[in-house]
């Protein structure tokens, strides 16, 4: 145990403990809580039934009380350990209750009352996962469409993104014409314009070209991404313009340059421009909730929002739900999040 | 096995990319006959079309007539049917006996959320700077596998806002966990949503949890440009680690700090969708920020508003611009100063 204590805590150069150490250790393990906690605990809450979820304080493990049904009795029975007086245990249900007093019978042997102060006994639980809160929505609520959508939406906003984006930094990289600079600026200033400042006229666009509520119009407006063509055009410039000039020796065209030459030399770029495009089309809200009215076109994250913001929140469903939407999200992180960081690292990507 | 593996995603990505690939060679012998008219170069503005039309119609022609819309009023979508205004939506925003008391206005609450806003930038971005900082100093040190403690800072960046909102709505809630490790260290529960001052510090706090491993990530990547050598010939002196850092880490991090600053800045102005899960905006108006004022006028409250929602976007925007002014010039400034070194 010491060894392996020795071996988690040896410092470079052998030297003893500095402040400096303590305080590394304890942002670590601090953030290693902070950050990672909440989500582990909603995770833990999602698997939970709505009576442990309203239980205070919450334990950590998903019970639920145990029923069985009884012989002569419609209802299910709820079941209780009960300590006899010579201190064994053994299972009863509960038939009704009067005071201190309740009203028993062996589950076995359903003919006998028995009768048992209500000191002596303790509810029987089980660990139980309620797989329910992941079943229902999809069954009882439109969460199957909003799934659906959301994956239309991400799948069709990135492929479209790809492909305007690359086409533009080709052109921005590897041609030289008259205004090319003055393209750049433009692109450079639409930085500036966040969805926030232009919501009012762009919604009006959206409705004149007759896509409100329609999954286009939350696509469209989103794939033009100035930081993908920024991205994109810097990674083709390394490319050398040797490639295109053979190839147009050897008569291919300007189309079959960028479609066999560029674009498998790009296909890095590409890839984290693709990742990163999955994760915000996925995430989107803002504009989705302005553009989608009718339920059936909701996204997932707008139909979350709406059950969330109703009077009575369905937590149970709630919690299992938004652990769906995270889904994807947690699958980048584990496999792909060294792609990301390294994009923001390089490029102030976000 | 990499080599299997590496086979198998080889063989699948050429089976996906077939197809596209027959359907790009389709497009290839009439965008020949177009080249032969247009000359190699000039397919450059073929290339280029597709994305400036989506940029022309969806961000520079809202940004054109947004300022029109700020001069009509009236509650048609349209821009032919609203009636001209002139300057009065501007008027509006602007027509208060203090500005400093909301309550003095008649768009009470749009000053409401002129304030909050302020005030929540200040400190969210204070928050937000110094957070970052150390956490970029710690991942900086000499640590076993910091591609994994990187990744545990960075995790909440991925999360869409709606799942950062439900996920502290459920902590917060009056029977949550928060409340649980309050009452086992004995202290009474409080309901942290419901109270202004705990809305307003928690928008901060959940604001401050999802983004803060960006900007970390950025300054990360500044200090690990810091020459090696200066630090070794620090410790050679014995000079102090606290010593270290105010003559050495801190100057020569100053640019990517200005940049984290501006970039906060330019995020915090525009605050909305964290937290408009988190608090709706309430309790009250506590939590009500400028997005969400422009929101609430232009598409959601009964007294919609499309022209005074545009008018405060172009007040926004305006601070907006001016930021990223800021954050461009220094960003030059630093690759300027990244060719002199």
């Amino acid at each position: 145990m010491s060894r392996v204590a020795e071996f988690l805590f040896r410092r470079r150069g052998g030297a003893g403990w500095h402040w400096t150490d303590v305080f590394t250790w304890f942002w670590l393990i601090g953030g290693l809580i902070v950050m990672f906690g909440p989500a582990l605990w909603l995770v833990n809450s999602s698997f939970k039934t709505p009576a442990a979820l309203a239980e205070f304080p919450p334990t950590v493990l998903p019970y639920v009380t145990a029923e069985a049904i009884v012989a002569g009795y419609e209802e299910p029975l709820q079941l209780f350990e009960v300590r006899n007086d010579d201190g064994s245990v053994r299972v009863l249900a509960e038939v009704r209750r009067l005071g201190t007093v309740a009203q028993m019978v062996d589950p076995a042997n359903p003919g006998e009352i028995i009768r048992v102060n209500i000191k002596n006994r303790t509810p029987k639980r089980s660990i139980a996962f309620a797989l329910d809160n992941y079943v229902q929505p999809f069954l009882a609520f439109d969460f199957f469409l909003y799934l659906r959508n959301s994956v239309f939406v991400t799948v069709v906003a990135t492929l479209i993104t790809l492909l305007t984006n690359s086409m533009a930094a080709f052109a921005l990289s590897k041609y030289n014409f008259r205004g090319r600079s003055a393209v750049m600026m433009l692109i450079v200033a639409t930085l500036m314009v966040p969805l926030s400042v232009i919501l009012v006229p762009l919604y009006s666009v959206i409705s004149a070209m007759g896509l409100f509520n329609s999954l286009w119009g939350v696509i469209l407006p989103t794939v033009a991404t100035p930081t993908g063509v920024f991205m994109l055009r810097q990674y083709m410039l390394t490319i050398p313009d040797e490639l295109i000039e053979a190839a147009r020796m050897d008569k291919a065209s300007e189309w079959q340059i960028y479609w066999r030459i560029i674009l498998p030399l790009t296909a890095p770029a590409l890839a984290v421009l693709a990742i990163f495009s999955v994760v915000w089309r996925w995430n989107d809200f803002l504009w989705p909730l302005i553009v989608l009215s009718r339920k059936e076109v909701y996204t997932l994250q707008v139909g979350l929002n709406t059950y969330a913001g109703q009077l009575n929140v369905q937590w149970h469903y709630i919690l299992a739900m938004t652990v769906v939407t995270m889904i994807p999200v947690v699958l980048v992180f584990i496999f792909l999040q060294r792609y990301i960081t390294t994009g923001i690292a390089g490029s102030g990507l976000k | 096995m990499a080599d299997v593996r590496n086979g198998i995603a080889t063989r699948a990505g050429a089976m996906i990319l077939a197809p596209v690939g027959w359907l790009a060679n389709l497009f290839d012998s009439p965008l020949r006959m177009l080249q032969r008219r247009t000359g190699s170069n000039g397919m450059a503005v073929f290339f280029l079309a597709p994305n400036m039309l989506v940029f022309g119609i969806f961000v520079l022609f809202p940004l054109v007539i947004n300022i029109l819309y700020s001069m009509t009023g009236g509650g048609a979508l349209f821009l032919g049917d609203r009636t001209f205004v002139g300057a009065d939506q501007y008027g509006r925003l602007f027509s208060c006996s203090s500005y400093l008391d909301p309550k003095s206005c008649i768009e009470d609450l749009f000053w409401i959320a002129v304030w909050n806003t302020l005030a929540f930038v200040v400190l969210q971005v204070a928050m937000m700077v110094a957070v970052a900082l150390v956490t970029a100093l710690v991942l900086n040190r000499e640590l076993r596998a910091r591609s994994f403690w990187r990744a545990v800072f960075f995790f909440p960046v991925l999360l869409s806002p709606v799942v950062v909102g439900l996920i502290w709505r459920w902590i917060l809630q009056r029977q949550g966990l928060l409340n649980l490790m309050v009452f086992e260290a004995g202290g009474t529960p409080v309901n942290w949503l419901v109270e202004r001052n705990w809305a307003f510090t928690a928008a901060i706090m959940v604001s401050v949890w999802a983004h803060v491993g960006f900007y970390a990530l950025i300054l990360l990547a500044g200090l690990q440009a810091i020459p090696k050598d200066l630090y070794e010939a620090a410790e050679m002196d014995g000079t102090r680690p606290l010593r270290v850092f105010w003559r050495i880490t801190l100057p020569l991090l100053a640019p990517n700090l200005l940049v984290v600053l501006v970039l906060t800045l330019i995020r915090a102005v525009q605050i909305f969708d964290e937290v408009y899960v988190l608090t709706g905006g309430g309790p009250g108006t506590s939590t009500l920020f400028l997005t969400q004022y422009i929101y609430e006028v232009g598409f959601a409250s009964m007294l919609r508003n499309p022209g005074l929602a545009s008018a405060a976007s172009i007040l926004m925007g305006a601070v907006l611009v001016v930021l990223t002014l800021i954050q461009l010039g220094i960003a030059r400034r630093n690759e300027q100063r990244g060719k002199m070194r």
